[in-house]
């Protein structure tokens, strides 16, 4: 058994670093349920390992696999098109002027 | 007129040869919505001011005595994760309360071109994230067919809609089994197009490698016409493909005689309730009664398909869904000290907890220090996958399998534990991660009048002879 396949695997210190780079904010009981949840799903992840990918090159879309149609022949032609209406675009904003996204202040004096 | 037996075609016929009115349909199938779906809970939304203009106008052409376009007053309801313009798009999440997209779905855009009537937004997985459409914000949806039971995730409504007769066929979104499952749990037909084939403009992206818009609808030649009108390149979507189409409604009539079927033994194994297993063996004699010959065959890495689709998945997930921060659009908490808390505490209020789950999962594995065990590696095992299945289609020419290893569970029997949930994935998500187009067929149902879905699996771009082998499933 390697380190990855033990159980307990994410502490945590570990779930809470993982919310902060998500942008989460986890509540005490939402942290011990969620390294519940992330411990057993891990767990189970584990069985990977059981293969031997060493040669194997990761697939990342599978349009890679299709040689019919080369990446060239996706893109669109480099012409003037008419965008979304702006109005309707900011009208969905939480808070605007109606040109910029408001957002309360970034750095602190 | 009876709403749960309409096709695409019998309401096309029906309002040509002047015996309804596409208003009338709407309206009917908006009353009924009215009357009914405070039990199925599969509607969030109705679009009752643009369907009935939109039915007014195919009554004015259907005046002339012109020929009516294919999918003319056929009133079809909209999974809750595709954007219609002006109309709410929630993706069932409380984060996007009330959102009003600026622009419609290039996939509902060109069914409404065909002359569909939309009329309505439909419940779903929050996000699309889940197998028993049990994780909306909007409230749970029930299995029409056996109310203490789930529908099916995460295209649920899409599938209770069409099963109860709330519209005669809808869109959902298939990521890792969505649309084939809940067609399945419902005793609908649900086709998963090849990844590429219909544009994506206007789905709010859960995993961009594996997300698919695939239709619903009460049989083969159904989704077949839905297909034939929403295929294609698109230039609001890079990866909508531009091989070329075939037409998939005279596929119909091909025949399916001399074709190689494969089954795979991997499918058929240990946790496979012995009443789907008898409706599968029950589809191979009749695809063998019409002259097909069938082939065991092996997909050797079948087992992996589950872990490397919640690996890749919820990675994905945690890039595309960062960008709901309460600025542009969506739910924004109410007093924030600064943006990082903002961004947080938005974030927290409008999340419920499986995406919060699939967040943190993808960002572990994204993280320093695990990329490489977990990303990584799951994206080698997908090439393994995607290999297992491309060797397949060089011997035969579609699969055919179990679509579930059970009849649909009772309403909050897998709640509390997130891995036997998404082991239920296992038969949906292998052609997920290979990019293959496939099929749920119904084929019958348990002893307790449970559906049974069959699935058909073929190789990129071969929707016509899908729907070719899948039409001699159902016409058995």
């Amino acid at each position: 058994m390697t380190d990855m396949q033990k159980k307990q695997m994410v502490s945590e210190d570990e779930v809470r670093h993982v919310a902060t780079l998500a942008n989460l904010e986890l509540t005490t009981k939402e942290q011990a349920q969620m390294q519940r949840d992330l411990n057993s799903i891990l767990s189970y992840i584990a069985e990977l390992n059981e293969l031997n990918t060493s040669d194997v090159p990761p697939l990342a879309q599978v349009s890679e696999l299709l040689t019919e149609t080369p990446t060239s022949a996706w893109l669109r032609e480099d012409i003037r098109r008419e965008s979304l209406n702006r109005e309707l675009v900011m009208d969905e904003a939480p808070e605007t002027d109606g040109r910029f996204f408001k957002v309360p202040k970034v750095i602190e004096r | 007129m009876d709403l749960n037996t309409l096709t695409i075609e019998s309401t096309r016929a029906a309002i040509q040869r002047g015996e309804t009115t596409a208003t009338a349909l709407a309206e009917a199938h908006l009353a009924r919505i009215l009357a009914e779906d405070g039990t199925i809970n599969s509607v969030l939304a109705t679009t009752e001011e643009r369907a009935l203009r939109q039915a007014s106008f195919i009554d004015l052409l259907a005046k002339t005595g012109d020929p009516l376009p294919p999918l003319a007053g056929v009133p079809v309801g909209i999974k809750d994760v595709l954007t219609v313009k002006g109309t709410p798009s929630t993706a069932a999440s409380k984060i996007l309360k009330g959102y009003q997209p600026p622009y419609d779905a290039t996939a509902v855009r060109k069914l409404e071109e065909a002359g569909a009537v939309i009329i309505a937004k439909l419940n779903c997985d929050e996000f699309a994230m889940g197998g028993s459409n049990e994780n909306s914000a909007y409230g749970i949806v029930r299995n029409p067919r056996a109310l203490d039971r789930v529908p099916g995730g995460s295209s649920g409504g899409s599938a209770a809609a069409v099963a109860t007769g709330f519209c005669v066929a809808s869109l959902g979104t298939d990521t890792g089994g969505s649309v084939r499952q809940p067609a399945a749990f419902c005793g609908v037909t649900g086709l998963l197009p090849t990844y590429g084939r219909i544009s994506r403009y206007g789905l709010i992206a859960f995993a961009s490698s594996l997300d698919r818009v695939g239709p619903i609808g009460r049989s083969v030649q159904d989704v077949a016409t839905m297909l034939n009108v929403m295929a294609g390149p698109d230039v609001m979507d890079a990866t909508a493909d531009k091989t070329p189409c075939d037409d998939y409604v005279d596929a119909m009539s091909r025949s399916v005689a001399g074709m190689r079927i494969g089954v795979p033994k991997e499918y058929l194994g240990e946790g496979l309730d012995p009443e789907i297993r008898a409706a599968v063996d029950n589809a191979i004699e009749k695809l063998k009664a019409h002259g097909c010959t069938v082939h065991e065959i092996s997909l050797p890495h079948t087992k992996y398909a589950v872990p490397t689709y919640y690996v890749l998945a919820t990675a994905e997930a945690s890039s595309n869904l960062s960008r709901f921060d309460g600025v542009r659009f969506g739910h924004r908490t109410a007093e924030a000290k600064n943006l990082a808390a903002l961004y947080r505490e938005s974030r927290d209020e409008g999340f419920g907890p499986e995406v919060k789950r699939r967040i943190l999962l993808g960002t572990y594995s994204l993280s320093s220090g695990y990329y490489d065990a977990y990303y990584r590696k799951a994206q080698q095992v997908r090439t393994l996958l995607a290999r297992d299945f491309m060797a397949a289609f060089s011997d035969v020419d579609a699969i055919v399998t179990p679509m579930t290893p059970t009849p649909p569970w009772k309403l909050g029997e897998k709640t509390d534990d997130p891995v036997s949930m998404y082991l239920a994935d296992i038969y949906t998500v292998g052609a997920s991660l290979a990019g293959i187009c496939g099929i749920s067929v119904p084929a019958g149902e348990t002893k307790d009048g449970l559906p049974i879905g069959v699935q058909v699996l073929a190789g990129h771009f071969q929707e016509a002879k899908l729907l070719t082998v899948a039409q001699a499933i159902e016409n058995q």
